[in-house]
């Protein structure tokens, strides 16, 4: 189990904390992800993944710790500080607007401008790109995207994380409503991030998802640190022990359970 | 053009995909030509997204019914003076739409209304301030108190609602104790004020070169962004279907044109009006504030978490609506040529509210538009005008308002569910 990288750090976190009321959702987290990697965050559901993720996005002021970023100590404390240093994020909850086509949730906070007014051309134009890249099955851009299916406004949440020139890129369950073939080109666009020199932060229950793509896994667990895996020293098995707190689990009894009955057969 | 779905010019799209690319996927059912967009637009209405249609609609049942009843009612001259009755609300109702974009009521405007009428004349005639002066300050009047409620609003979020229930009777307060005991002021018949707002008419001449420039510089950027598109590789409106529409626009603005200028004419106070409506529906729809405005009237937490200043926003519309109101309170005083202690008062607030909201913008927030104020004062003046021409006493007239405001509202909500379950939310 190794818990150093290599590489310099690009967004570093100690002793970070969050308390909603009687609820102490982080504690003491550390976490770092390097230019170039590929970070999985895991934990079972409200270990505190979207909590840390939307601390580091600017959405919750973090009760305390220190957030390093590019080699500079920062306190993010609003969603556009974070998106200007270079952080670009998915939500679990996607975040759309319902009101607003694809094209302006895409673009939102983010528009370009032809003359002084929005450039709805050039911004037309550069969604249809982005939905190929991500082979979106999108009818047209110009519906709200209140008319979208699940997976389709997933697509829009992701295309939007890549708008920009972000340094680090968080995804929150990003292939959790995606068809087979629209989540291997998520896994691929995560591959191309890591190749374009990207801090990437994939939160993901796909146990093999997570061991095809990631470098690293930080296991979360009732709001704690519970482990750092370089994925190629590791299994699932151990990261599954890790995440649920045990060595014998419900995942390895629901195996063991099943081994004899496929010997039978 | 009903065969477009490959673009003629080779030269407009070089070397790129031959469909256009927002029309690339197969499920996409194609609105070709004139029969393809009536097609679709019947699709759109079925669906619940109806736009101002309704108000249209009932816009034209309402002047049928006046005009069966007394003929009188689409005379030119009623109809120049239905146009000067509508101004004053109608400015409130254009700061009532801001608000209810983002989600949020000001149920401030008639006492802002009648504040600043009281501001302007107190400080024209007792105190004898220029008029630009009195203006100016006045207008001030209107962006503080808007000022205020932002502030409030994003640093306790306090509801609007109440905020502005508040603010409906402090300010009511104010401008009592702004008039004193003089109770109603007059301004003198002669003044630039007054003028502007009941005396002064455009020449036939140039309400005629308006009412062509209008749909001219429509077809021209309409057609300069068709060619950006199809020079980036996007469908555009087939041009003939373009042509259609401002051809139907001017000779719907000349034929209107024409029939106020067989009396006064198209008044200057007027035009202020429907500038204001044009600006601020470019404002919406064209620039990154109005798209903020949208956005947090749909999800304002996710608008937040895109980086757009929520609180900056809201400020901004606070102080707008606020700043309408007082601009409908002067050109109220001046149209009057008075302002009294019940100015603003009575049905005031509700009309404007009224009249954005029977106009199409949504009580429920990101979903309307600034000529929404414009046909819904339309609306609710051709009513008062009407029975006052039928001589039908108030009582009639609030009844009659509120049904249309009731109806106004369950086609709101209609539509909202329709929608839903069409999926266009
Ligand atoms: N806004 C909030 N207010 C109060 N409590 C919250 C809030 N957000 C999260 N929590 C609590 O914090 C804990 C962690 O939640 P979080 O959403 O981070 O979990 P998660 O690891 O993302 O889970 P999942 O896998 O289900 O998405 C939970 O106990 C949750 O109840
Ligand atoms: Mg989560």
């Amino acid at each position: 189990m190794s818990t150093t990288t290599t590489l310099a750090p690009v967004l570093s976190m100690t002793g970070v904390s969050k308390r909603f009321g009687a609820v102490q959702a982080l504690k003491d987290i550390d976490f770092e992800v390097a230019a170039g990697e590929v970070v999985a965050l895991v934990g079972d559901n409200g270990a505190g993944k979207s909590t840390l993720v939307k601390t580091i996005a600017g959405v919750y002021a973090p009760d305390g710790g220190n957030v390093v970023f590019d080699g500079s100590p920062v306190s993010i404390t609003s969603p556009s500080e974070a998106q200007a240093l270079g952080i670009a994020t998915v939500f679990q909850d996607l975040a759309l607007c319902d009101n607003l086509d694809v094209v302006g949730n895409l673009f939102l906070g983010n528009e370009r401008k032809h003359g002084g007014a929005l450039d709805e051309v050039t911004m037309e134009q550069e969604s249809w790109r982005l939905l190929r890249e991500l082979s979106a099955k999108i009818p047209s851009v110009r519906i709200p995207v209140a008319s979208l299916s699940g997976g389709q406004r997933q697509t829009v949440a992701i295309a939007r994380s890549l708008l920009g020139d972000p340094k680090v890129v968080m995804l929150d369950e990003p292939t959790a409503a995606l068809g087979v073939a629209q989540t291997a080109e998520v896994l691929n666009l995560v591959e191309r991030l890591r190749d374009k020199g990207l801090g990437v932060i994939l939160i993901s229950h796909n146990m093999s998802d997570v061991m095809a793509v990631a470098d690293r896994v930080a296991v979360l667990r009732l709001g704690r640190n519970n482990g750092v895996f370089r994925v190629a020293d590791t299994s699932s098995t151990e990261i599954i022990a890790a995440i649920t707190g045990a060595t014998t689990n419900a995942v390895t009894a629901r195996a063991a359970r099943r081994a004899p009955q496929e010997e039978q057969s | 053009m009903s065969t477009s779905q490959t673009p003629t010019d080779p030269t407009a799209v070089p070397a790129g995909p031959v469909v256009p690319a927002d029309l690339q996927d197969e499920r996409l059912i194609a609105a070709q030509g004139l029969r393809g967009w009536a097609g679709a637009t019947w699709e759109r209405v079925k669906s619940g997204d109806l736009g101002s249609l309704p108000v249209v609609v009932g816009l034209v049942i309402i002047w049928g019914v006046f005009y069966a009843l007394n003929p009188a009612f689409i005379s030119s001259r009623n109809l120049v003076n239905l146009s000067l009755q509508m101004v004053p609300t109608g400015v409130l109702a254009l700061g009532v739409v801001l608000v209810l974009l983002l989600g949020q009521i000001d149920l401030s405007i008639g006492s802002m209304y009648g504040l600043s009428g009281a501001v302007l004349v107190v400080l024209f005639v007792n105190q004898g301030a220029p008029i630009a002066v009195a203006v100016l300050l006045a207008l001030a009047a209107g962006a503080v108190v808007g000022l205020v409620y932002g502030l409030l609003f994003n640093r306790f979020g306090v509801p609007s609602f109440v905020i502005t229930l508040a603010g409906l009777l402090a300010i009511l307060g104010l401008q009592l104790r702004v008039l004193g005991t003089d109770g109603t002021v007059n301004l003198p018949f002669e003044s630039a004020i007054v003028q502007f707002a009941s005396q002064m008419y455009l020449p036939a001449w140039l309400s005629y070169v308006l009412a062509v420039a209008v749909p001219v510089v429509y077809l021209a950027s309409r057609l300069r962004t068709d060619r950006r598109r199809v020079a980036a590789g996007l469908s555009a409106t087939p041009v003939t279907m373009v042509a259609v529409r401002a051809a139907v626009m001017g000779v719907l603005l000349v034929v209107v044109v024409a029939v106020l200028n067989d009396d006064r004419g198209l008044s200057t106070m007027v035009v202020l009006f429907l500038a204001l409506v044009v600006v601020m529906d470019l404002a919406i729809r064209r620039t990154t504030w109005g798209r903020s405005v949208l956005a947090i009237g749909g999800n304002v937490e996710a608008a937040r978490r895109a980086g757009i200043d929520v609180k900056r926003t809201f400020l901004s519309v606070f102080v707008l609506c606020s700043t309408f109101a007082a601009l409908g309170g002067i050109l109220g005083a001046a149209r009057l040529a008075s302002a009294n202690q019940s100015s603003g008062g009575a049905d005031t607030n509700l009309n404007a509210i009224a009249a954005a909201v029977i106009g199409g913008t949504s009580l429920f927030g990101g979903r309307g538009s600034a000529y929404s104020a414009l046909l819904g004062i339309l609306v609710i003046y051709s009513i008062s005008n009407g029975l006052a021409l039928l001589s039908v006493s108030a009582d009639i007239r609030y009844i009659v308002t509120g049904a249309v405001l009731l109806l106004a509202v369950v086609i709101d909500s209609l539509s909202r569910r329709s929608r839903a379950a069409h999926g266009r939310a």
